[in-house]
């Protein structure tokens, strides 16, 4: 790790009046110190900003719930008002990482979490995203873990998180505070495509601090969602498709309302109301199902090794659809339900 | 470069340290503070063997730095047992057989301790899904289980025995 500075700082305006000149804030850390200790990020300084009183989570005033940016995500997805009224975020973050990095990272720190692609992380080979125009190692190169979907020839890499993929599906927003004011971003703004920006994950401003993440009331979709996650082991590893599926059914057996996102397939978590919308007003079956993910998919493109998630990911929408019809799909209770 | 105070309650003592901004809570344990129980295995984040406890919470040390934790309670693999009396799960680590090199122990115990304060496994596949963030590349996990579980005192049958791991399914 390069030498660095560090400041503790005391309150919101504070943070914000140190980082300028190469300084980044921290709160887990997790990803970001590995990344230095790799020199695939070099920051001159670190502002902790763990003393800023971020941590709440609260519900809302005219419902919704406030994620304060460095409220762990273990206790995110372990409180009670996000595991009542939010079962896909609690999957979704227990699915991601281990329980110790989960006691650490922040719900701010995982939205701005980098790519797990080899080569960004592999500082003796070309990357567009670590170093802007040096090329893409990627492309041509090992390719599993990369994206299908939304890629430029500049880059091919995924998101990694989680967490994300279901903060995509509620529909979450992001409050950010600079030197310049407060503002609101939608999720689905948040994250960028790489195309010929790739160094730019995200559209927040440097010197931008999160503050919380406000997840708008989703209760019509309690009683049917799931978090799917297919990976290379069983555990501790990062999705080669992921999906978050939500759906509001009538009595009537009709579809009201539906979400989808994926994960592990492109450089955001991967969301079209398109394919929702083919979903809304009809029985909750197999068919519109491949449909909704024939539609999701779209324009799918694989790099060779990577070429089976196309199919991968349309059968694992509809298997994550057919989790949520049948109720809430959390896998933090099925093993304990049965054990009762 | 400067240096940072750094105080700490370091299994039940009270220890001053004076560290470079990014000297991680790893190397400031094994390097400063002298006590080298805690491993470094991969420095990571992705094996778990410098797990230890930070106000009763299980972290990775090598993935924080050591001028984060100022003020914290800190808990190591030297501080779990009693004077001479080991800890429950140190002794149920030696009948079970838990081991085989041993590098991975000190994180897999702290890790365990923290997984029981967290009170989140309530059954065997939880617990091996929730220990899941500590790697022994001796293959030592049925006796690893079977040593907390037996701590936890959770029923060894509570797995349906005809399909005792469903991959994937127990906490995600």
């Amino acid at each position: 790790m390069n030498p660095i500075a560090y400041f503790r700082a005391a309150d919101a305006a504070e943070a914000l009046a140190h980082a300028s000149g190469g300084a980044r804030f921290i709160a887990g850390g997790t990803n970001l110190l590995d990344l230095m200790k790799e020199f695939v990020m070099r920051p001159a300084a670190l502002i902790d900003i763990n003393n800023l009183s971020l941590a709440e989570i609260a519900p809302l005033a005219g419902g919704g719930l406030r994620l304060g940016a460095t409220a762990r995500n273990a206790d995110t997805a372990y409180h009670p008002l996000v595991r009542e009224s939010y079962p896909l975020l609690t999957a979704a973050i227990l699915a991601g990482a281990s329980p110790q990095i989960r006691n650490m990272a922040s719900n701010g720190g995982n939205l701005l979490q980098r790519t797990r692609c080899h080569y960004f992380y592999d500082i003796g080979t070309p990357c567009n995203k670590r170093l802007p125009g040096s090329g893409c190692s990627a492309v041509g190169g090992l390719t599993r873990q990369h994206a299908i979907l939304g890629g430029s020839p500049q880059c091919i890499a995924t998101h990694p998180s989680d967490m994300c993929v279901a903060l995509a599906a509620l529909g979450a927003i992001v409050h950010a505070r600079s030197a310049a004011g407060e503002r609101q971003i939608a999720f689905a703004d948040f994250h960028r495509l790489p195309d010929d920006r790739p160094e730019q994950d995200t559209t927040l401003a440097s010197g931008e601090l999160i503050t919380h993440i406000e997840l708008p009331p989703a209760s019509q979709f309690a009683a049917h969602s799931a978090y799917l996650k297919i990976r290379d082991r069983a555990s501790y590893a990062f999705a080669l498709v992921s999906v978050a599926a939500m759906l509001d059914i009538g009595d009537d057996g009709v579809v009201r309302e539906a979400r989808l996102a994926l994960g592990g397939v492109a450089h955001k978590p991967w969301r079209l109301p398109a394919a929702e919308a083919l979903l809304v007003g009809h029985p909750a079956d197999a068919a519109h199902f491949a449909a909704a993910a024939d539609a999701l998919l779209v324009g799918a493109q694989g790099q060779g090794e990577n070429n089976f998630k196309i199919p991968l990911a349309r059968r694992a929408v509809v298997r994550a659809l057919e989790q949520a019809v049948a109720g809430t799909h959390d896998n933090t209770r099925s093993e304990r339900d049965r054990a009762d | 470069m400067s240096t940072y105070p750094v105080r700490l309650e370091l299994n039940g003592e009270s220890r001053q340290f004076e560290v470079e901004a990014w000297v991680t809570l790893l190397d400031l344990l094994r390097e400063r503070a002298g006590l080298t129980g805690t491993k470094k295995g991969c420095d990571h984040g992705q094996c778990g063997a410098c797990t230890v406890l930070v106000g009763g919470r299980r972290i990775n040390a090598c993935l924080t730095l050591a001028v984060m934790q100022d003020g914290q309670q800190v808990t190591t693999v030297e501080g779990l047992a009693q004077g001479a009396q080991l800890h429950p799960l140190q002794q149920a680590f030696i009948e079970h057989d838990a081991f085989q090199c041993g590098y991975c122990t000190p994180g897999q115990l702290c890790s365990a301790v923290g997984l029981m304060n967290e009170g989140e496994a309530r059954t065997v596949a939880e617990v091996r899904e929730l220990m899941s963030g500590n790697i022994c590349r001796c293959g030592a996990y049925p006796g690893i289980v079977a040593a907390v579980t037996e701590v936890m005192g959770l029923a060894q049958h509570a797995d349906n025995p005809d399909r005792p791991y469903l991959p994937g399914t127990v906490p995600a």
